[in-house]
């Protein structure tokens, strides 16, 4: 999409798309996985098609969504490493909480946060594959039982970890008003950028 | 195989109210004594027989167990251990003798069982007033959790069907008053079917009898860590239950089934919906954030 006079862009078509298709499998993955979850979700099942169609499709829809994070992830990666500043905007999460933006150091194109969700969401996917390998027996049917045990367990467990990481990722974006649009769009509003990422909002304005 | 009418249900899997148990049936349980077998296999043709199943011809693995696992359709197999085993002091035999165990493995029908706990799909696994722990097939989804929950090894998935399958204690002819096929079809009495408090109580004759022959540490398994089982065994050397082919001395639910299931599930719900509902205040408290300068040029 083409930026006007007052607009930066932030992600480009590519960037986007793939974010999106994550999102749609996150979605897809998540509610059929959370059917399993507990009794009191088994209904998210009939979403799918009932308790064995479920089954079936869940699988499928977690090794997509890892297959397409691993393209935004090694897009993502290089500016998303963890610096002295992120240590220290991590020590005023406080203040940002209580709305108190002023009091934040400035930061790059993303916040420790944003590093973090990011990071977050890396391993607890590399976990989720690795783990739902282990009991995916229409494909893996002879793995031990105690490898098993301990797939289950750990599977449950990343894919909490991501579910609430995703949770922070959406309402973060429903917070801070004009963030959707970079990953709608693609471009966000100079205001924006000056506000909440000034260091980036100079990098892209530089000698223009 | 399928719920019955005739027997109330006590608990079913994923399931998180009371199932209808206005009816109390007493505890059966079925007594497998190992002193008394003689490894003929009737109570796996019987099985076959009753429930209608075909298992495909195997090979041989250099031993008399035949099949050699149990599989979805066997949902029993006589076990044979040749094993040398130390004799007590008291026995007049010598220090070590060899002996030919064999088990009749199957589902235990656990007071706790951990299949149950492990399964998701409500009512694919259900435990009979009775005590009977049975598949209800065709609400099983085919995840294989009852595998994961299991301190026996005992269910089977289908390659076919991607159904769970494992020994009903005849369920079906349970419910109308009938003994299990294998107990029927037993030459030696080695099977026995009846309530558990019959059943312990008959063992206790056996366990004495054994102890007189000489087998001091002869004992009924009836392993308490999974709340009792409702398919007991009369061991010779009761206190060495893995010379059985593996028989496990204390089963349990595993640790990490139980913390999956019973710790962090329902913990991670609360933190899921806590997170949503938090956010959600946070929202109405603190309010969006905004850059001011926007207002402006679009003003």
């Amino acid at each position: 999409m083409k930026t006007a006079d007052n607009e930066l862009q932030r992600y480009d078509d590519r960037t986007r798309m793939n974010h999106w298709a994550i999102a749609l499998l996150f979605f897809l993955a998540a509610l059929s996985g959370l059917a399993f979850f507990h009794p009191s979700l088994y209904f998210l099942s009939a979403l799918f098609g009932g308790g064995s169609w479920d089954r079936i499709l869940h699988p499928y829809f977690g090794l997509f969504m890892f297959v397409s994070f691993l393209g935004l992830f090694l897009r993502l990666k290089h500016e998303n490493v963890w610096t002295a500043q992120d240590k220290a905007w991590l020590d005023q999460a406080g203040e940002m909480f209580r709305g108190n933006k002023a009091a934040m150091p400035p930061v790059g194109k993303y916040n420790a946060g944003q590093k973090l969700v990011f990071w977050l969401m890396a391993i607890s996917l590399l976990l989720l594959l690795l783990t739902g390998v282990l009991f995916w027996h229409a494909w893996f049917p002879h793995f031990p039982i105690w490898a098993r045990r301990i797939g289950v367990l750990l599977h449950a467990v990343s894919a909490v970890v991501l579910v609430l990481t995703v949770i922070v990722h959406v309402y973060a974006a429903i917070w801070v008003k004009g963030t959707t649009r970079a990953m709608t769009r693609g471009s966000v509003t100079r205001g924006w950028a000056k506000m909440n990422h000034p260091l980036w909002y100079e990098d892209m304005t530089r000698g223009k | 195989m399928s719920s019955l009418q005739s027997l109330d249900i006590a608990q079913g899997s994923a399931t998180t109210t009371s199932s209808p148990s206005v009816r109390k049936t007493p505890e059966v349980a079925k007594l497998i004594d190992i002193s008394s077998c003689i490894g003929c296999k009737a109570c796996q043709v019987a099985c076959m027989e009753w429930n209608d199943l075909r298992d495909e011809v195997g090979t041989n693995a250099g031993t008399y167990d035949n099949p050699n696992d149990l599989t979805p359709s066997s949902w029993t197999v006589m076990r044979f251990s040749e094993v040398m085993v130390k004799r007590d002091a008291a026995s007049t035999t010598q220090e070590t003798g060899l002996e030919w165990l064999i088990r009749k493995d199957g589902c235990m029908h656990c007071a706790d069982p951990g299949c149950l706990k492990a399964c998701p799909a409500p009512g694919a696994i259900v435990q009979y007033g009775n005590g009977i722990v049975d598949f209800i097939s065709e609400h099983c989804v085919g995840c294989g959790n009852c595998v994961t929950g299991c301190p026996f090894d005992v269910p089977r998935i289908s390659q076919k069907d991607n159904k769970a399958y494992k020994c009903s204690l005849c369920s079906d002819r349970v419910g109308v008053g009938l003994e299990p096929a294998c107990a029927k079809s037993c030459p030696t009495g080695a099977i026995r079917f009846g309530s558990k408090e019959d059943m312990l109580e008959f063992a206790g004759t056996r366990v004495a009898d054994l102890k007189e022959r000489g087998y001091a540490q002869a004992a009924v398994y009836d392993p308490q860590g999974v709340g009792g089982t409702h398919v007991m065994y009369v061991l010779q050397h009761g206190d060495q239950p893995e010379l059985y082919a593996g028989l496990p001395k204390n089963p349990v639910i595993s640790p990490m089934v139980w913390l999956w299931k019973s710790a962090a599930k329902p913990l991670a719900v609360a933190a899921m919906v806590g997170a949503v509902v938090a956010g959600f205040f946070h929202y109405m408290k603190v309010g969006p954030v905004e850059s001011k300068e926007d207002e402006k040029e679009s003003a």
